[in-house]
């Protein structure tokens, strides 16, 4: 299919959306390696942590297939305001409970977002979908098992659950930001659009948050944070982009 | 009660008991599984290692990546160490003439001679022969 250059570049600002979400949270999740809880999920979430980073890999190459800088360009010199991703990912991993709910929260829209992808008519974007389908179920489940178990495990980890999930619910909802091209992709039939993306996503948490325990936030009260889809990020981003992009900016033209 | 290295643990302010100190025990030493890796779908599953867990399901997530994560797995099983039964180290000597019961091998029986003569007396073909001479001269 050819498309004219507004779509393209539409096509393009949905592929960094998704892939920085992917590059910001698994870069986020790797600071827990040799710091997990236990030696077995330290494993686990740092695997996870590399899947997240290895799918963002793999749609910055789709990205540079249309034009844009290399893989390790675009993921290492971009300043944050060049970046796409939602306020959720960019917070500090604070403790074991924020980051495990962040990641459920994260993982179901992820999950979702790649099911309705693998329709897509972008042929790169569905055969993504389709090859990552295994490898983000493994994410939701390592996320549903633990949150299930903290949830319900005594008074004081279903508290910090409580307080965790109260602490996400807003920033998750700001994954489904619009970006003023919905009309446009869904005509090119490459998204449905994050508004039916955000209702798939209520109906698969709602009943996994209420079997652990724990009270999904009133619909009064959702305030969803927005901005990251714009380029305009919290202060926990730009730490994160000069720590992560020091070694690659040593010397950019070094062979790994 | 004895203070924990843990202050998760710590704050939950355990009586001063026994019950405290088993429910102590269950908190600090989570229950071990035992994991069976199966390489290929109908292959048997073959004991690989063990992982700590508090439920059999976070068994199996942690067992996924402890285990699969550098090779070809299509099913992992989990079972609690506990319910293992197993036999005892000191009733070893119950295996300790095994290996002289080589009547028990079938490379122990010594039969090929009598399987070709039988053969060339029928004109039966050796296909195993056959098969051996094709692929060297392939």
């Amino acid at each position: 299919m050819n498309y004219s250059d507004k779509q393209l570049n539409e096509i393009k600002e949905f592929l960094y959306k998704i892939a920085d979400d992917q590059l910001i949270i698994g870069h986020r999740n790797s600071e827990w390696t040799g710091l997990g809880p236990l030696v077995e999920e330290d494993i686990a979430f740092s695997s996870i942590a590399q899947d997240k980073i290895g799918q963002s890999q793999h749609i910055y190459e789709i990205l540079h297939t249309l034009g844009e800088a290399d893989a390790d360009t675009i993921a290492f010199t971009r300043p944050a305001a060049e970046f796409n991703c939602s306020h959720l990912t960019e917070y500090p991993i604070g403790e074991y409970d924020f980051s495990l709910m962040r990641n459920f929260l994260f993982n179901h829209a992820e999950q979702i977002r790649f099911e309705m992808l693998s329709e897509s008519s972008f042929e790169p974007l569905a055969n993504l979908a389709k090859k990552y389908r295994g490898e983000i179920k493994y994410h939701t489940m390592h996320s549903d098992t633990w949150i299930n178990q903290l949830g319900r495990a005594n008074d004081e980890s279903n508290t910090r659950m409580q307080k965790a999930l109260n602490e996400t619910f807003n920033l998750a909802l700001g994954i489904f930001e619009e970006s003023g091209n919905e009309e446009s992709l869904k005509k090119m039939n490459i998204f449905a659009g994050e508004n039916i993306l955000q209702e798939k996503w209520i109906e698969s948490v709602t009943p996994r948050i209420k079997a652990a325990n724990l009270i999904l936030p009133d619909k009064s009260n959702w305030k969803p944070v927005y901005g990251g889809r714009k380029g305009n990020h919290t202060e926990y981003l730009e730490p994160l982009l000069n720590e992560m992009g020091e070694v690659f900016r040593l010397d950019p033209r070094a062979e790994w | 009660m004895k203070k924990s290295i843990d202050p998760r643990i710590n704050r939950l302010d355990l009586p001063e008991n026994k019950d405290g100190k088993e429910i102590l025990h269950a908190l600090e030493e989570w229950e071990t599984y035992e994991v069976f890796h199966q390489k290929k779908r109908g292959d048997q599953h073959i004991h690989t290692g063990i992982v700590h867990a508090a439920n059999p399901e976070l068994a199996l997530i942690m067992a996924k990546e402890a285990f699969g994560r550098r090779r070809q797995t299509a099913n992992l099983w989990v079972v609690r160490s506990k319910d293992v039964t197993a036999s005892l180290y000191e009733d070893a000597d119950i295996f300790l003439t095994t290996p002289e019961k080589t009547y028990r091998e079938a490379s122990d029986y010594y039969c090929m001679d009598r399987i070709r003569k039988y053969q060339q007396e029928h004109g039966i073909k050796d296909r195993k022969e056959d098969r051996r001479k094709k692929k060297e001269s392939d």
